[in-house]
C-alpha cells in the first residue's frame, strides 16, 4: 500500500478501493461459509436424533404386542415372552423413589425460596447443581454400600432409594424456581389477612405454584426412569414377578440392558421394543410437564 | 441442609469403603497399568487413560458441532427454527442412556466396523490413531456416542450465554463495519468464552461419568493402545461391569475407589464450570442493569 501512495495519488487511489472491494468480497464470502457451516453443524445435531427415533420405531413397534405388555420373560431360546414384570418393577422403583425424593426435595426449595437467607440459599443451590452433576453410577455405589452390604442382598428399596436421591437436586431446583416466580403481593395479601407464615406458604405460595411443582417431580421421574447405572447392583433385576421390597426386582433399563448384549435375535427385538415403550413413558411426561410450564408461565405473565 | 448432608455422606461412604484399597495401593493405584482380580493387584491407569480419551475423543467431536448449533439457533435461525430445533436438541438430552446403547450396538458399531473405520484406515491409516483391525467397539465408537450425548449440554449452555452478551456490544461491532461473522467472532464469543468454556467443561463431566452407553460399546479390554479402534474400558464402565461379581472385599473396594476417583472428579470439575457460567451471566446482569 505504501509504495503505491508513493507514485501517484490517483493511482494509489484506484488501488485502495480495489484492495477494499476485495477484501470486502471476501469477508462477505466468508460470511456466507460460515453461516452454511453453522447449518451444517445444527442438521448433524439432528441426524443421530432421527437415526435412534427411525430405529426405535422400525424396530420396536414389531415387536410391541399384547404378549410383551402383559407377559414374564420365557426362558432362554424359548420365543415370545415379555417384559411385563420389568415394566411393573419400573414403576414399584419409580414410586419409592418418590417416596424419598419429592419430599426432601420439595421441602428444601420451599425452605431455599420461603426461609433461607440469600447467601446460604445460593450456596445450597450451588450443592445442589453440583449434586446434579454427579454421575449416577455413584449413587449407585452410594446405595450398594449403605444398604445392600449391611442387607447382604440386592433388594427394590436399595435400587429405589438411589433413584430417589438422584431426583432431590431436581425436584429442589424447579420446586425454587416456581415458587420465586408466584408474585410477592399474593404473600403479602396473606399475610396482611393475618395468616402465620407456615399457612400462607402451604396455603397461598404452594396452592399457586402447584402446576410448577408438578412439572418438577415429572420431570425427576421422567430422568430417573431411565436410569441403568444406579440399579446394576441394587435392584439387579429379576425375570419374575416380585413385589417384595427387600428382594431384586425387575426394571426396564436393566431389562433392556441385559436384552441388547445378549446373543439372542428374539432378544434383540425385545430390547428395542422394551426401549421404546420407555422412551415414550420418558416423553410423554416431558410433553405433559413443557405443557405446565408453559401454562404457569403465562399465567404469571398475565397477573403482572 | 439436607442436600449438603447427602453429598458429605456420599463422599465419606465412598471414602471408606474404599481405604483397604487406598492402604493397599496409595498412590499407584492411578499409575499401575496392572488389572489383575485373581492376584488381587489393582492399578487404574488404563481405566483413566480410557475415561480420558474416550472425553477426549467426544469434546473434539462435539465442541465444534454444539458451538456451531448453538450460534446458528441463537444469531441465525428463524423464529420457528429456533423453536423446533431447541424442543428437538432438548429431546436428545431426554434419551435415556440405555438406549443410546442399543442404538449404538445395533446401529453405531457395525456402520463404524464396515464402513468408517475401513475408510479412516485407508485414508489415515499411517497414523497409529488409526491403526489395528476394525471391530466396531472400542474408543472411537465410545467417543462418539458420548459425542452424540454430550452435544445438548454445550448447545444448551452455550446459546444461554451468547443470548446474555449485551445487544450494545454487537451493534457497536456491526456500526464499524463488520459482517456478521466478524462480529460474533471477535465480540460475542470473546464476551461469552468464559461462560462457553464453562459449558464445555459440564459436558466433559457428563462424558467422564456416562456409564451404559459406553459399557455397552468401548468392548470392555484392559488395554492402554493408541489406536482409537482398539477396545477399551473406562472407570465408569468398569464399575458396572465388574461391581456386582467382584468376589473379594479388596476387589470391591478397588473399584469403589475409582467410584471416589470419579466423584471427587465430578465434583471439581462442576464446581469449575459453574463459576464460569456464573461470572457471564452475572456479569451481564450487571450491564443490564447499567445500562
Amino acid at each position: 500500500m505504501m509504495a503505491h501512495g508513493l507514485t501517484a495519488d490517483g493511482t494509489a487511489k484506484a488501488h485502495l478501493l480495489e484492495a477494499f472491494w476485495k477484501s470486502r468480497r471476501r469477508r462477505a464470502v466468508a460470511d456466507r461459509f460460515v453461516v452454511y457451516s453453522l447449518v451444517a453443524c445444527a442438521g448433524l445435531v439432528l441426524v443421530p436424533l432421527f437415526s435412534i427415533l427411525v430405529h426405535l420405531l422400525s424396530q420396536g413397534a414389531g415387536a410391541i404386542n399384547w404378549d410383551f405388555l402383559t407377559h414374564l420373560p420365557k426362558s432362554v431360546g424359548e420365543k415370545g415372552g415379555g417384559m411385563a414384570n420389568a415394566i411393573l418393577g419400573t414403576l414399584v422403583l419409580l414410586g419409592i423413589a418418590s417416596g424419598v425424593g419429592i419430599p426432601i426435595g420439595l421441602g428444601t426449595g420451599i425452605y431455599l425460596s420461603e426461609y433461607a437467607d440469600r447467601r446460604f440459599a445460593q450456596s445450597i443451590r450451588f450443592v445442589s447443581d453440583v449434586m446434579n452433576g454427579i454421575p449416577s453410577i455413584v449413587y449407585g455405589i452410594f446405595a450398594y454400600a449403605v444398604l445392600v452390604l449391611p442387607m447382604k442382598r440386592f433388594s427394590a428399596a436399595s435400587g429405589g432409594i438411589a433413584l430417589g436421591i438422584m431426583m432431590i437436586p431436581i425436584v429442589t431446583r424447579t420446586t425454587e424456581d416456581f415458587l420465586r416466580m408466584v408474585p410477592s403481593a399474593l404473600r403479602e395479601a396473606a399475610l396482611a389477612l393475618g395468616a402465620p407464615k407456615w399457612k400462607m406458604t402451604l396455603d397461598v405460595v404452594l396452592g399457586s405454584a402447584k402446576g410448577g411443582i408438578v412439572t418438577g417431580v415429572m420431570v425427576a421421574l421422567a430422568r430417573v426412569a431411565g436410569e441403568t447405572a444406579p440399579l446394576l447392583f441394587t435392584a439387579f433385576g429379576n425375570r419374575y414377578w416380585s413385589f417384595r421390597l427387600d428382594q431384586p426386582i425387575a426394571a426396564l433399563p436393566l431389562q433392556i440392558f441385559a436384552y441388547a448384549i445378549s446373543p439372542f435375535e428374539d432378544w434383540h427385538r425385545q430390547a428395542w421394543a422394551g426401549a421404546l415403550v420407555l422412551i415414550a413413558i420418558v416423553f410423554v411426561v416431558n410433553a405433559v410437564s413443557n405443557y405446565f410450564v408453559s401454562k404457569q408461565s403465562t399465567l404469571y405473565a398475565k397477573k403482572r | 441442609m439436607m442436600v449438603i448432608a447427602i453429598v458429605a455422606a456420599i463422599g465419606w461412604t465412598l471414602f471408606s469403603a474404599s481405604w483397604p484399597s487406598i492402604r493397599a495401593f496409595g498412590l499407584s493405584f492411578i499409575y499401575q497399568t496392572r488389572w489383575d482380580p485373581v492376584f488381587e493387584n489393582f492399578g487404574a491407569l488404563p481405566f483413566i487413560y480410557g475415561t480420558l480419551l474416550t472425553s477426549f475423543v467426544a469434546l473434539l467431536i462435539a465442541v465444534p458441532v454444539g458451538l456451531g448449533t448453538a450460534i446458528y439457533l441463537a444469531e441465525y435461525a428463524p423464529g420457528w427454527m429456533r423453536k423446533s430445533v431447541s424442543l428437538l436438541v432438548d429431546l436428545l438430552a431426554a434419551i435415556p442412556s440405555v438406549i443410546y446403547g442399543l442404538w449404538g450396538v445395533f446401529v453405531l458399531v457395525p456402520l463404524m466396523r464396515n464402513h468408517v473405520q475401513p475408510f479412516l484406515s485407508k485414508t489415515l491409516g499411517f497414523l497409529p490413531l488409526f491403526q489395528g483391525p476394525a471391530y466396531g467397539v472400542g474408543f472411537l465408537s465410545a467417543g462418539i456416542i458420548l459425542a452424540i450425548m454430550i452435544v445438548p449440554f454445550i448447545v444448551s449452555v452455550s446459546r444461554e450465554v451468547i443470548l446474555a452478551v449485551p445487544p450494545v456490544f454487537k451493534e457497536a461491532a456491526y456500526a464499524v463495519g463488520t459482517t456478521r461473522w466478524e462480529a460474533m467472532r471477535s465480540v460475542i464469543l470473546s464476551y461469552g468464552k468464559a461462560g462457553i468454556i464453562g459449558g464445555i467443561i459440564l459436558a466433559l463431566g457428563r462424558a467422564i461419568g456416562e456409564t451404559m452407553a459406553v459399557t455397552m460399546i468401548i468392548g470392555n479390554n484392559v488395554t492402554m493402545s493408541a489406536s482409537l479402534f482398539s477396545p477399551g474400558y473406562t472407570l465408569a464402565s468398569v464399575i458396572a461391569n465388574e461391581f456386582a461379581e467382584a468376589a473379594t472385599d479388596l476387589y470391591l473396594s478397588a473399584l469403589i475407589e475409582m467410584g471416589l476417583i470419579l466423584f471427587i472428579v465430578s465434583i471439581v470439575v462442576n464446581i469449575a464450570a459453574r463459576v464460569l457460567i456464573w461470572s457471564v451471566t452475572s456479569k451481564s446482569k450487571i450491564m443490564a442493569v447499567r445500562a
